[in-house]
């Protein structure tokens, strides 16, 4: 919608109904003005009885970004708390700017994940930077050196050349933006799935360590204190990009590219070194990034978390562009930005500072004790509205909710009823697995990262969790993203827990002792009572796995609206998750090591092929029930595999999971090119057949590379917490061998390891 | 021993090559690109990064840095100057180097890990390899596709100037072992006297086994016992 003047905003409009007669005022403001703006005709009513008074042009703008979606959570914030956010370890949990939990010796770990979904979906380049810049600014606002950034990615078939637009863009544009700022992006995942054609998901995970009395909070406190802006200048992007975010991506949406912001990582990295300068010489009380929704959020919630007031001068924002009215600049998203409070009397220190790096610093106004937020222009008073009102008493709504038919009938399918693969056609079936688009190497895409700047990558992207040495330590942080879209669109709760087993066990694996979660809960239409019981179970199922491995959330987002009106995502609640290591040099990778080592598969394999790769490659089903959550098998096994790693029993040690022991043991195979030979038989509890034991996706296994002589020490280690070890073969050759009850496979290792590398980089360039 | 490390609005690399230094015992300190002053350092690094955004040429506009001017006398004057990936384009562009890098030809950034052969064993930073040696340094950047005029080139190969190639394992030169484009397989080189070289590749990136491998540790005791000995290889 246009920017007006507020000055004399809707005053010729017809007014209809009579006022409130508790409420001031009259209404200034027409019904189709706020609804432009995203806000109900009952949320208007309610924001008058909340201020008492009938708001202005300017605070109904304010109202209706505070109160979007992606600003309140509106249709989520009552159902996140049935999510367990404390633990011994938690610094910082929900409500601020990043989660922060303790990794001992007075050293911390902020983290958060957010998505950039519709940005992406639009303008895919600037939407991906800009989603890595917002969730940079997260962590370093809170006083944390980012060291880390993982990127889970959803999109549609490389088969399209819009899909393949957009997977380029946004790769680009993720790279363009960490690459620049110095942070390595070490890890994330990809999948690809139809439902995403419409709306891609960019979730953007990022992480920074900092000591204990460096933590600095979004918080304004002090009356007289002063409050600055600072970093870049004000301009005209993103205004209502909380709105855009907030609503369907339907083909009307996607035309509203200006609703993306632009992003200046060289700013952004400007802005970071400066930002820890101040922290490093105590200058910071409260500190807050300008993401959605701009200086309306970061005013608004810093003086409400600090229980105070504020009052700001728009004459004072320093703008790029001139011209600039009340409505633009309090609701432009310029990227870049920061409101702080400094330390009083250290104004002229921060702006040194600020100058030093070639960044903006301005007073733009000072905390008041009365709790009202105050914005004045030219000396007009242009909005006086209570600080909490705008950012902590959005409505909460309770949406009706019902469990979609087709869940049922996907989760009766039996796989049993499709005729089973000869054992002649295995191998080929493996390499044609090895090739597709959810499980091909990922090389293409995090090649165009710079995954080792700052020296501290320890596990590279490829494998399983990535692990970064703390700066100037010998700690090291064990970090992954994870969720299966298509456990969770057949059974959303299971598919939830799923995502945290597997989060859990791909940081153990690494040796780390799983800490926390951070999450980007991605669902359709929240009206929809289906898309709302998707996700319900998701959040229900993430705090069910959460209690299991004792990981508390401390921070995501709910991104809702991921369609196009018609077909929505598949619920996608990505988890990313947080390990801790006392001792980095004992991290383990993924991949066979070296020749003549003993393998070992630890856990059961049961005939669970529901939902597997292996019937979406192969046959194109999307159905029947996904593998059964086991707590008791998870627990134990990451137990298990944290005292195998302390003790050093592990060469190397690799997940288990999407497509099954066969694509585990290739991915191991293809690490560094050394092949195996591998006999199942005694693997075989279940009495599977020899396809059934190569494709199940049963979880809470791994595959162990151990030195032969340490192999029986790693059995008891394995009867002692209680979970099954298998000894299946040995390293070694440039073929892979499998066999079992006299049947058996061989795949060269060299030759389906080049269709493994290219398969994604072919179907990019439409090959 | 100090290495001074010069800090451009927008290096990424500094920290990295300050544990770099610390790794092989070496002091070392950041210098501003707004100081005119660089002595008290034996040898100076212009590591990567993003100076000024890179938003013009990469290292156009570092090159009109204040300490720059400092930088170049100080190579004038014999010192030991390292310019690595952005440095090394500043390098270029303010002179100290002759040359351009252009975009990849593949136009991505690419990180990986990279086979060099190291060609000229006579400078400041490479006197503790074998000539020949292939090592292992990753490559992280986007336009690191060096060119120059054939007389430039001719004059570089004849003068023993090619510092680092892009190789195979076994040394030999190829199109496939060229991440990028580069002439003649060009990865780093050197000035005149020698003192000056310049790379694209990360050698500050594999000092430690844990990150990967020790291949580029060299570089760093290389100038310190150049230095220890007062300049005399």
């Amino acid at each position: 919608m246009a920017a007006k003047d507020v000055k004399d905003m809707g005053l010729d409009k017809k007014m209809n109904g009579p006022a409130n007669a508790a409420i001031k005022g009259e209404r200034t403001v027409a019904p189709e003005d706020w609804r432009a703006m995203g806000l109900t005709d009952e949320e208007y009513d309610m924001i008058c009885h909340r201020i008492g008074k009938h708001p202005n042009f300017l605070e109904v703008a304010m109202f209706s970004v505070m109160w979007s979606e992606h600003c309140s959570y509106k249709n989520s914030r009552k159902v996140l708390k049935l999510l367990p956010t404390k633990g011994e370890c938690v610094l910082q949990g929900p409500g601020e700017n990043a989660g922060i939990v303790d990794v001992g010796d007075g050293l911390a770990v902020a983290f958060k994940m957010e998505s950039h979904n519709h940005p992406s979906a639009v303008e895919p380049y600037q939407g991906a930077a800009t989603g890595s810049g917002g969730i940079i600014r997260d962590i370093f606002t809170m006083g944390a050196r980012p060291i880390a950034i993982l990127d889970p990615l959803f999109f549609g078939p490389t088969d399209d050349a819009r899909n393949r637009h957009i997977i380029d863009g946004v790769v680009a544009g993720i790279a363009g933006y960490g690459n620049a700022v110095g942070i390595p992006t070490v890890g994330g995942m990809s999948w690809f799935g139809k439902c995403y054609s419409v709306n891609p998901l960019v979730n953007v995970m990022c992480v920074g360590y900092l000591k204990h009395d460096e933590i600095r909070r979004g918080k304004a406190t002090g009356a007289g204190n002063k409050v600055m802006l600072i970093g870049s200048t004000t301009g005209r992007d993103g205004i209502h990009g909380a709105t855009f975010a907030s609503a369907d991506l339907t083909e009307e949406a996607q035309e509203r590219k200006s609703a993306v912001q632009v992003g200046d990582p060289f700013r952004e990295k400007l802005l970071l070194e400066a930002c820890l300068e101040l922290v490093a010489k105590d200058l910071v009380l409260g500190i807050q990034d300008l993401g959605a929704a701009g200086l309306t959020c970061a005013t608004s919630e810093m003086a409400s978390r600090g229980g105070s007031g504020m009052r700001v001068e728009l004459d004072l924002v320093p703008k790029r562009e001139t011209g600039m009215n009340p409505y633009e600049i309090m609701l432009s998203e310029s990227q870049e930005r920061m409101l702080m409070v400094p330390v009083p009397g250290k104004e002229g220190e921060v702006t040194d500072i600020l100058r030093k790096w070639d960044l903006d610093a301005a007073v733009i106004g000072e905390v008041t004790d009365c709790g009202t937020l105050t914005i004045t222009m030219h000396g007009d008073v242009l909005a006086e509205v209570p600080a909490d009102q705008l950012a902590e008493s959005a409505p909460a709504y309770d949406r009706e909710y019902v469990k979609p038919a087709y869940i049922d009938e996907l989760g009766s399918f039996d796989p049993d009823t499709l005729p089973a693969p000869k054992d002649g056609e295995l191998a080929g079936i493996i390499e044609k697995m090895a090739a597709s688009a959810n499980l091909c190497s990922k090389h293409w895409i995090y090649s165009q990262y710079d995954h080792q700047v700052g020296s501290g990558t320890v596990i590279k992207p490829g494998g399983d969790a990535a692990v970064v040495r703390i700066p100037g330590t010998n700690k090291g942080i064990a970090l992954t993203t994870d969720v299966n879209p298509r456990y969770c669109y057949l059974y959303p709760r299971e598919g939830a827990k799923l995502a945290v087993a597997e989060a859990a066990r791909k940081v153990a694996l690494t040796g780390a002792k799983p800490l926390a979660v951070t999450n980007c809960q991605n669902h359709g239409n929240p009206m929809k009572p289906e898309v709302y019981w998707s996700f319900r179970e998701s959040v229900l199922g993430l705090a069910e796995g959460c209690e299991v491995f004792g990981t508390p959330v401390t921070g995501g987002n709910v991104s809702f609206y991921n369609e196009d009106g018609e077909t929505a995502i598949y619920p996608t609640p990505t988890i990313g998750m947080v390990g801790s290591l006392d001792d980095v040099e004992k991290a383990v990778p993924s991949g066979f090591k070296r020749s003549g080592s003993s393998i070992v598969l630890i856990g059961e394999t049961k005939d669970e092929l529901g939902g597997s790769e292996y019937l979406s490659i192969m046959h194109g089903i999307e159905a029947g029930r996904p593998p059964r959550f086991d707590a008791a098998a998870e627990k134990a096994l990451i137990s298990f595999l944290t005292e195998a790693a302390d003790e050093g029993f592990m060469l190397s040690a690799h997940d288990c999971a999407e497509g099954g022991l066969a694509i585990a043991l290739l991915e191991d195979a293809l690490g560094n090119g050394i092949g195996a030979e591998v006999d199942l038989s005694d693997a075989n509890t279940h009495g599977l057949a020899f396809w059934k034991m190569l494709f199940s996706e049963s979880t809470a296994r791994a595959i162990i590379e151990v030195e032969p002589v340490k192999a029986a020490a790693l059995q008891a280690l394995a009867r002692k917490n209680g979970v099954k070890a298998f000894y299946i073969g040995r390293t070694g050759g440039d073929k892979l061998t499998v066999r079992m009850a006299g049947k058996s496979l061989e795949l060269d290792v060299k030759k389906v390891g080049g269709s493994y590398e290219k398969a994604l980089e072919s179907a990019l360039a439409g090959r | 021993m100090k290495i001074g490390i010069v800090v451009f609005p927008g290096s990424n690399c500094d920290r990295d090559i300050e544990r770099a230094a610390e790794v092989v015992g070496s002091e070392s300190g950041f210098i501003w690109h707004k100081d005119k002053d660089v002595r008290g350092y034996d040898a100076i690094v212009l590591p990567g990064g993003f100076a000024h955004g890179d938003y013009l040429r990469c290292g156009a506009i570092a090159r009109f840095s204040p300490v720059m001017d400092a930088v170049s006398e100080f190579a004038e004057g014999g010192g030991p100057v390292l310019g690595i990936c952005n440095g090394f384009q500043t390098l270029l562009e303010s002179g100290l180097l002759p040359g351009a890098t252009l975009r990849n030809t593949g136009l991505r950034f690419i990180c990986r890990p990279q086979k060099l052969r190291i060609d000229n064993v006579n400078t400041p930073f490479t006197h503790l390899y074998k000539k020949g040696e292939v090592l292992d340094f990753p490559i992280a950047h986007a336009e690191g596709n060096y060119y120059a005029d054939p007389d430039t080139i001719k004059l570089l190969e004849d003068e023993g100037r090619i510092v680092f190639r892009y190789a195979e394992p076994d040394g030999s030169l190829t199109e496939a072992s060229n991440p990028n484009g580069s002439m003649h397989n060009i990865a780093g080189i050197t000035n005149k006297t020698g003192n000056v070289v310049g790379l694209m590749p990360h050698p500050e990136r594999v000092v430690e086994s844990i990150l990967g491998g020790t291949d580029g540790l060299r570089v760093f005791k290389s100038v310190m016992s150049w230095c220890g000995k007062g300049g005399v290889r």
